[in-house]
């Protein structure tokens, strides 16, 4: 049957193939572009640009389902309160503000800070877990096995959670540690810690920080009888400070972020008598072992 | 015995380890100092009415239920309260119990101490309702439900039939196997009055065939007791399960999505419940104590005993001859359902059926495997559900899609936990999966 076609029926067949084809492409493209006139949607140019200032993670740490989503709030907003992306940090939040048209000021980066130094040795374990790894899981099912209610589980939900490789298991501790140079306090972590043992903490002038790393709210005879290194509210470190930036509020000590760790620090740390408070880079005392190691 | 009766959808069959079914109920001595939780049931906590130092006697009121699902809880020893601190419970976690420094053994003087049987009911419906909630039973199961709101049908609905439950479809557990043998008429009498509160003719009791004794004391005992009957049953786990012994018996389901067994004309009690109920309305006295079963393979004595609400676990384990050496995990309640403990010094409550001690070897968990889609699991799930699917969801966290896979008809009997071969902690997860799904529900409802 093939070998009885000539060159002709050929040339024909492929001219109308040929004009039939262009003739539809025609008239699909003549229907969208009318469509495309008729049926604009107007979509505010800055969305475009806020976007392409973001990070571009879509890590959630905003609030929102992605960067896009941000970037149409920020515009749509036309202010940026209650608007911030912690991980592009105050820099780009200026940008975005230019972009906008308003002036952003500077802010002080932040840093997730784990409030508990639960480590193998300071809080003992007194019975095995061997349920399923998944801090939720053992939060619901009892309370630890050192049984301190408000410590570190140690099943790692945080290192799952986090986007940027921040967090880590420290074997030896059985705690996570913050990386300090890849954290950028999204705040995933402190979303997941089914404990919020998580703070968002500024990370201080040349990261000098002083913090309380226990989040027990227990009297302080119960608390330490689980953990060495558990807040007693014994209320000293209100007393060496003037100000008020100290308080203890239900059996457990808090240090306000505005204070200052190079003047204060070494005194909150030496007042301690269970050596609950923790530094970072403060003079003539020793760091936080797992901190200064990254 | 194959033609016995079951439920038709799934379950499994773990060996049944009944150490101490023969063994007698003993009388547990007095603990030194009772600690008692003020949350012992389902529902809302009692509130405290006594404070430091006051003499209480067995059977005084030490806090008022707190709720309409709530229920009363009185002493169960006779002493001073010492104090009423937060104290750990089972779970490790501190909870409000009533410590009391126990002194001497005396009773409220109106409690009827005799064992003479009282067959006569004088009590009107309401009156029983009354004193079963006055007495504070809840379902000594272990889910620990306030009897009298069971008890209390809603309007519009009409109780048929009354089950108890003599089941014991968990392993090891031998208590109410031991109060249907040595206590047959005061529970049947319990049954009476039961049936009397709900206005029902026809009492169902379901037992399985692992306790042939059983079935045959209680089928002679009840030809004196119009109305109530035994129904044998194959022997499978989780038939205790109050949904599958409703199928199991009457063949009628509970309907999914919150239904109750109200709905089908059913009311469920356990066999130690009954018995509860007949002391509370014939001898006045209050839910203080209930029947223990102190059991695992490595302890000396296995046994049951007769044990004073907040008495320490440890108590309960010297008297079966002390803790093992090889001890791995001492477990309250089955080894299907029941919880680790975190400690020895926890009291007893309402709900504790049985203290299980595992051996070092049989506690430890299998390594994990990973899930090839056998569909074991889906097979042995009592209630139709997808167990290595809710297991995937609830790790990915996709909470509103568990939602709509049924996730809070879980009974977390563990069959799924128990029978697959690459032993993933399912049940660990679905337990997750309806607890988050709890919270979406209640933030649904409060906006």
């Amino acid at each position: 049957m093939f070998s009885t076609r000539t060159v002709k029926d050929m040339d024909s067949l492929m001219l109308s193939s040929i004009v039939s084809l262009s003739l539809i492409g025609f008239v699909s493209a003549s229907v969208l572009f009318v469509a495309s006139k008729k049926f604009k949607v107007y979509e505010d140019p800055k969305i475009d640009q806020v976007e392409k200032l973001l990070p571009g993670a879509n890590c959630g740490g905003c609030g929102f389902a992605g960067c896009r989503n941000f970037a149409e709030a920020v515009v749509k907003a036309g202010k940026l309160e209650g608007l911030n992306c912690p991980v592009g940090g105050s820099a780009m939040m200026i940008e975005v503000g230019k972009v906008i048209g308003i002036e952003v000021l500077a802010s002080e980066p932040l840093i997730a800070v784990l409030r508990c130094n639960g480590t193998k040795a300071n809080a003992v374990a007194k019975i095995n877990y061997d349920g399923a790894s998944n801090c939720v899981v053992a939060h619901a099912l009892f309370s630890g096995e050192s049984g301190c209610p408000n410590g570190c589980v140690g099943l790692g939900d945080c290192v799952k959670v986090c986007q940027f490789d921040a967090l880590y298991m420290d074997e030896q501790t059985g705690l996570p540690v913050v990386d300090e140079e890849k954290c950028v306090a999204c705040g995933a972590c402190v979303k997941a810690c089914p404990r919020c043992l998580y703070e968002l903490r500024p990370k201080g002038p040349n990261g000098t920080r002083v913090y309380v790393a226990c989040m027990n709210t227990q009297k302080g005879v119960v608390a330490k009888k689980n953990c060495n290194v558990a807040c007693i509210a014994c209320m000293k470190c209100v007393k060496v400070t003037d100000s008020k930036s100290v308080s203890v509020t239900n059996q457990l000590s808090y240090i306000d972020t505005n204070v200052n760790a190079r003047e204060h620090g070494p005194a909150l740390i030496g007042c301690c008598p269970t050596g609950a408070i923790l530094g970072v880079k403060i003079a003539g005392i020793k760091s936080v072992k797992s901190e200064s190691n990254s | 015995m194959s033609d016995l009766k079951t439920f038709p959808k799934g379950g499994v069959h773990p060996s049944d380890h009944k150490l101490s079914s023969q063994k007698k109920t003993l009388i547990l001595p007095l603990p030194k100092v009772a600690k008692i939780p003020l949350s012992q049931h389902l529902g809302a906590p009692a509130v405290a009415v006594v404070k430091k130092g006051d003499q209480v006697k067995v059977g005084t009121l030490l806090a008022k239920s707190g709720g309409f699902i709530s229920a009363n809880i009185h002493s169960s020893v006779s002493g001073t309260v010492a104090m009423i601190s937060e104290a750990t419970d089972t779970s490790g976690y501190l909870k409000e119990m009533v410590v009391i420094n126990v002194e001497g053994d005396e009773w409220e003087v109106n409690i009827d101490r005799s064992t003479d049987l009282k067959l006569e009911i004088v009590n009107t419906r309401e009156e029983i309702i009354e004193i079963v909630k006055n007495a504070g039973i809840v379902g000594l199961g272990g889910a620990t439900f306030p009897t009298h709101v069971k008890l209390m049908v809603p309007p519009g609905k009409k109780a048929q039939v009354l089950i108890i439950n003599g089941v014991e479809c968990e392993p090891y557990l031998t208590s109410d196997h031991r109060v249907m043998l040595e206590r047959a008429d005061e529970m049947l009498v319990g049954i009476k009055i039961i049936m009397k509160a709900l206005n029902v003719e026809k009492a169902v009791i379901g037992i399985e065939s692992n306790k042939p004794d059983a079935i045959e004391h209680l089928a002679s005992k009840t030809k004196d007791y119009p109305g109530i009957s035994v129904q044998p049953l194959k022997v499978m786990y989780p038939q205790g399960g109050e949904k599958q012994l409703i199928k199991a018996i009457t063949g009628r389901e509970v309907p999914n999505k919150g239904g109750l067994p109200i709905d089908v004309g059913v009311v469920v009690q356990n066999v130690g419940t009954a018995l509860a109920v007949y002391e509370a309305v014939q001898k006045h006295k209050p839910l203080i104590e209930r029947v223990i079963t102190i059991t695992g393979k490595s302890v000396k004595n296995p046994g049951n005993y007769l044990v004073r609400i907040g008495t320490p676990v440890i108590d309960l384990i010297e008297a079966s001859g002390g803790l093992p050496e090889d001890s791995g995990k001492i477990i309250s309640g089955g080894p299907m359902m029941g919880k680790a403990l975190t400690s020895t010094e926890v009291p007893i409550v309402k709900g504790t059926s049985g203290i299980l001690i595992m051996t070092d070897k049989e506690a430890k968990r299998i390594p994990q495997s990973n899930c090839i889609r056998c569909g074991k699991c889906v097979s042995v799930c009592p209630l139709g559900l997808e167990p290595y699917l809710l297991y995937q969801l609830s790790i990915k966290r996709k909470f509103d899609r568990l939602e709509n896979e049924d996730v809070m008809n879980c009974c977390e009997c563990g069959s799924c936990q128990f029978t697959c071969p690459a032993s993933l902690p399912l049940l660990d997860y679905m337990r997750l999966g309806k607890l988050e799904v709890g919270k979406l529900i209640r933030s649904r409802k409060n906006n």
